[in-house]
């Protein structure tokens, strides 16, 4: 399988805090990567290490490479707004722009330049499709993103990221602030959208982790322990505390 | 035994008697200064020069003057003061020079009027020679403004949640876009908010203008931005305290028409600010 992306020694530190220790990992094309771990283990800054959203926070600094196809996205002279429009991210907490359904997944298009009208709307509907939101609100696409559900608004989200034609989708705990039906429909979409790009999701719930992603990383204290096939980091893992983290022991 | 709800009752009283008591001076000027000058008000008063050494005739002249100080001084002091604002906001990080800066902010907000006309005198007027006019008083009105501008500028700018930030950029869409498209817009209402209030206190000032551009009695209108010009607050300062005998009702239709042009557009930030609020959905 080709790799998408992949992480060499990578160290990372806010101030004197090492986040990230010694990070390696190659993530496949085509593939979701769960990635599980107890809290301020380090998921969340690794997932933002991938498209550099670490970079606004004051005194952090890295060392070692992240690189996406084979191109080192920490390299000095790489256009970082260009890598993070090839790396989509989603959010935690849900967070449509004060703006219409419409102009919210029009958003990424519309300041990349992009005048064609026909084309954006297309666009729009596409990635609407993909989010599988279009049916729920094709009749009111003016209307505003905060009149949405809970759970439309995070697929809304998940459209506007579409939109901009990512090549990896980064998804930091997408449903942990959706009901169950909600979430049902996030994880379905995932799995939907594995076959055109590659996913790389922080979550905090065990079943989930097991139930969408083809690989499974588990990380501690900054750590990566544990990297493998889902399946067997789920019954048979290399380590007792991956075993222990899993079947709740703690964490 | 004591009887706590007559302490309950006492206290309420006297936050209520306090309370009332902010109230009761800002009503007490409106009122006095509406019955004492409304009988002035008409249009041969709003719309006529001064005459017989401005113990009648009209205002017209000193309306235009703070009009076009008004203006001057936001025309400076917008463009300065939203653009450090923006700096201060998005930008700077912690550090010392930015310290100094926030602290000339603040300070620069606790001069006392008439320090920046002395100031204006030796800058614009001495040192630059423009001269008592228009540019001089504006420039100076401007600075004196530019903490206000700043100030709530920057408030507005840090009220747009972080989350807009991230996800924006997260988009592929670089920082000065972000401000553009996303934080500047969702700013707009309090910047507005905040230099319709700078507008208003730069109507209210006399010591700011005094030296730099007030007229004392100039009975056309000004020609040129290097040109004198007369203006409310001094003007009201001049017929009530330097002219003999002018009539009570001119001296308070001109407060009057003064407190209304500030009221006025503390009125319209009022607006925007509440419009702002319930549109607003974060």
């Amino acid at each position: 399988m080709d790799i998408k992306i992949r992480a060499d020694k990578f160290n990372f530190f806010y101030n004197e805090t090492m986040a990230l220790k010694n990070i390696s990992m190659n993530i496949f094309k085509n593939t979701v990567v769960g990635i599980i771990g107890p809290s301020g283990c380090g998921k969340s800054t690794f997932l933002r290490s991938i498209n550099r959203m670490n970079d606004v926070i004051f005194g952090a600094r890295h060392e070692g490479d992240i690189l996406i196809d084979g191109e080192n996205i920490y390299d000095k002279d790489i256009d970082v707004v260009g890598i993070r429009r090839r790396i989509g991210m989603v959010f935690q907490k849900s967070n449509p722009f004060p703006k219409s359904i419409f102009d919210n997944v029009a958003y990424g298009l519309k300041i990349n330049g992009i005048k064609d009208r026909s084309y954006i709307a297309q666009k729009v509907e596409k990635s609407l499709q993909d989010a599988a939101l279009w049916n729920e609100v094709k009749d009111r696409l003016s209307k505003s993103a905060f009149d949405l559900s809970g759970g439309q608004q995070q697929r809304l989200c998940i459209a506007r990221a579409l939109a901009v034609e990512p090549e990896v989708l980064l998804m930091d705990e997408p449903a942990s602030a959706l009901d169950p039906t909600a979430t049902l429909k996030i994880e379905e979409l995932i799995h939907e959208l594995k076959s055109k790009y590659s996913i790389i999701i922080v979550t905090h719930n065990m079943q989930q982790a097991a139930r969408i992603s083809d690989y499974t990383a588990f990380f501690m204290m900054g750590e990566l322990l544990e990297y493998d096939i889902t399946s067997k980091v789920f019954t048979k893992p290399s380590k007792k505390i991956t075993e222990d983290y899993i079947t709740g022991r703690f964490g | 035994m004591r009887n706590p709800y007559r302490t309950q009752k006492i206290a309420f009283s006297l936050l209520f008697l306090a309370t009332l008591l902010i109230v009761v001076p800002v009503g007490l000027i409106v009122i006095v200064i509406i019955f004492k000058g409304f009988p002035a008000i008409n249009w041969q008063f709003l719309s006529d020069i001064p005459r017989q050494g401005m113990r009648s005739g009209g205002i017209f002249p000193a309306i235009i003057g703070t009009l076009y100080l008004v203006a001057g001084a936001i025309i400076f002091a917008l463009p300065i003061g939203l653009l450090a604002a923006i700096y201060l906001s998005e930008y700077s990080k912690e550090n010392v020079l930015n310290r100094i800066i926030r602290l000339a902010i603040i300070n620069l907000s606790g001069v006392p009027s008439v320090v920046y006309g002395l100031f204006g005198l030796a800058l614009f007027v001495v040192f630059f020679k423009f001269g008592a006019s228009i540019l001089a008083g504006s420039l100076t009105l401007g600075i004196m403004i530019l903490p206000v501008i700043i100030t709530t500028s920057r408030e507005a700018l840090e009220s747009v949640p972080d989350s807009f930030r991230e996800v924006s950029l997260s988009l592929g869409v670089s920082k000065w876009q972000t401000i553009r498209h996303i934080v500047l817009p969702n700013a707009i209402p309090g910047i507005l908010t905040g230099t319709i209030l700078g507008l208003g206190r730069a109507a209210g000032e006399t010591a700011p203008i005094l030296f730099t551009v007030a007229a004392f009695y100039l009975p056309r209108l000004p020609k040129s931005i290097f040109d004198q010009a007369m203006a409310l607050p001094y003007h009201l300062y001049v017929i009530s305290t330097q002219v003999p005998n002018v009539d009570e009702k001119i001296r308070y239709g001109t407060a009057l028409v003064l407190l209304a042009l500030v009221l006025f557009m503390n009125l319209v930030a009022i607006i925007i600010r509440y419009q702002f609020r319930r549109r607003k959905k974060w």
